[in-house]
């Protein structure tokens, strides 16, 4: 499942950046990837809809939401923690 | 006062995705009435409407900004860069600052609330895009136009329903005239042909199944349309000044209001907004040579208009022409005035007056020179633009030959 996810947000993240796949590496930030908070809250919508959970965000204070958004690897393991508490 | 004069335009509409292809539609009589092709098309009570056809947005507009662009904001920015580009204006530094755009529209962003309210309701979905609500707000054309051309002076939207555009463009030329800006982009967008837009009209009853046919006794009811036009107003010595192509001057406006009733027509306001945009352009009634009627082709209004032009004009009512063009293009409701003010450009520019198309038989009641079906070669020196809207507010605008 980890590489699926992964693949899949970072699919998500590189059309949203206007990027190929291969360009966006794990330790990268949305902001090296040009992703402004517009860009974000449409990529989190795209999470949300690929693997149909729910992101607690709040584009009024992103650092304060439980969402780590602060890498790339970041968000996948995010990501990974709120599908596993989805299933559980 | 500073005298407004008309420097670009720009369309898209059923007849054309430009203003030399809707013109032209406009001179051969053209229908851009047709049946209306969307999902559960079935279910409608009502089904032509005059669509933009054929219409890629992936051709204009790339990933993003379609995410963001209703088609009622796709088609104002097109029609906007027409008109900027046929004007030759560029919108840098002070002039920016002097510059703005007012857009009319009635229902904005309809498509995007209708698709979302299909997904959460219909659907069951639980979540819908983050770009919705910039989506479908009114003001999102005028705000895109603003971003793409740089234009940082007064803009908004205003919503009049069917006066949509004429509201706008009024206000438009009030700006530059009394000195509030020096340019205006102005105009109106409308794209309310999806489900439920054609729903809410089909239930009122006044919409035809069949044809529009303003002014003719056999006529049945309105016809939806689609589309925006969008025009640069400038300062004429500022236009004057630079060379700029000038397609005609505006000279006045009015606007009233009925005060009576929140669908029905009212001759009264609609006669004091007609004797109210000659008086403020200080042009003498009997000079007016064409008005484009707002002529729905519903009962009450053309009938209603036809009384009120003849209360203003007097004898001069059987000497001038008036013709609707919503029998081509279909009523484009808050992008309907700006659509129609081409067929007075074209009056007074090219001396070529668009036909009222559909026409079969006289009626009594409308016993005024609508052009039927052809359109007409005169020497058109001040023409008017007619809308009168549902909730009674009327407005008009009085164009001069440039």
């Amino acid at each position: 499942m980890a590489e699926h996810v992964r693949d899949k947000v970072i699919h998500i993240l590189a059309e949203q950046a206007v990027l190929e796949p291969g360009d966006v590496s794990l330790d990268q930030t949305l902001e090296d990837l040009g992703i402004d908070s517009l860009g974000l809250v449409e990529s989190i919508f795209a999470i949300e809809e690929e693997f149909d959970i729910s992101i607690p965000f709040n584009a009024n204070a992103p650092s304060e939401s439980e969402f780590d958004i602060s890498s790339i690897a970041a968000i996948v393991g995010a990501v990974e923690g709120l599908i596993a508490a989805q299933r559980s | 006062m500073r005298r407004v004069v008309i420097t670009g335009a720009g369309t898209i509409n059923a007849l054309g995705a430009d203003v030399p292809e809707t013109l032209a539609a406009m001179r051969e009589g053209r229908c851009g009435i047709g049946p209306l092709e969307m999902r559960d098309v079935d279910r409608l009570a009502v089904r032509i409407g005059a669509q933009v056809r054929d219409y890629d947005e992936t051709a204009h507009f790339n990933r993003q900004q379609i995410a963001l662009y209703d088609r009622f904001t796709q088609f104002a920015l097109l029609a906007a860069g027409q008109a900027t580009r046929e004007s030759g204006i560029v919108f840098t530094d002070e002039l920016s600052m002097r510059a703005g755009v007012v857009m009319g529209t009635s229902a904005g962003g309809l498509r995007t609330q209708d698709e979302n309210y299909r997904a959460v309701y219909e659907e069951g979905k639980n979540r819908v895009h983050p770009f919705v609500v910039p989506k479908l707000m009114n003001n999102a054309a005028a705000s895109h136009v603003s971003m793409q051309l740089n234009l940082r002076g007064p803009s908004f939207t205003v919503a009049t329903a069917c006066a949509s555009s004429n509201h706008a463009m009024g206000l438009a030329f009030q700006m530059i005239r009394h000195g509030m800006a020096d340019v205006m982009l102005t105009g109106g967008s409308e794209s309310m042909l999806c489900f439920g837009g054609v729903k809410a009209w089909e239930g009122l009853r006044v919409m035809s199944k069949d044809a529009c046919r303003p002014f003719s006794a056999t006529r049945n009811g309105m016809v939806q349309g689609e589309g925006a036009g969008m025009f640069v107003f400038e300062d004429r010595d500022r236009a004057l000044a630079r060379g700029a192509p000038i397609l005609a001057e505006v000279a006045g406006f009015a606007m009233t209001s009925d005060a009576s009733d929140i669908v029905m027509p009212n001759k009264q306001g609609a006669a004091r907004a007609i004797a109210g945009a000659l008086q403020d352009a200080g042009i003498d009634r009997d000079r007016v040579g064409y008005i484009n009627a707002h002529g729905t082709g519903t009962a009450a209004n053309d009938k209603t208009e036809c009384a009120a032009v003849a209360d203003v004009f007097g004898h001069h009512a059987n000497d001038l022409m008036i013709s609707s063009t919503k029998s081509m293009h279909g009523h484009l409701i808050g992008g309907t005035g700006a659509v129609e003010l081409l067929a007075c450009i074209m009056a007074l520019r090219d001396g070529i007056v668009a036909p009222t198309i559909g026409y079969e038989e006289h009626d009594p009641e409308c016993a005024l020179d609508v052009v039927p079906n052809v359109a007409r070669e005169a020497r058109v020196e001040v023409a008017l633009s007619n809308a009168f809207a549902f909730g009674g507010l009327n407005a008009v605008l009085a164009l001069r030959a440039a």
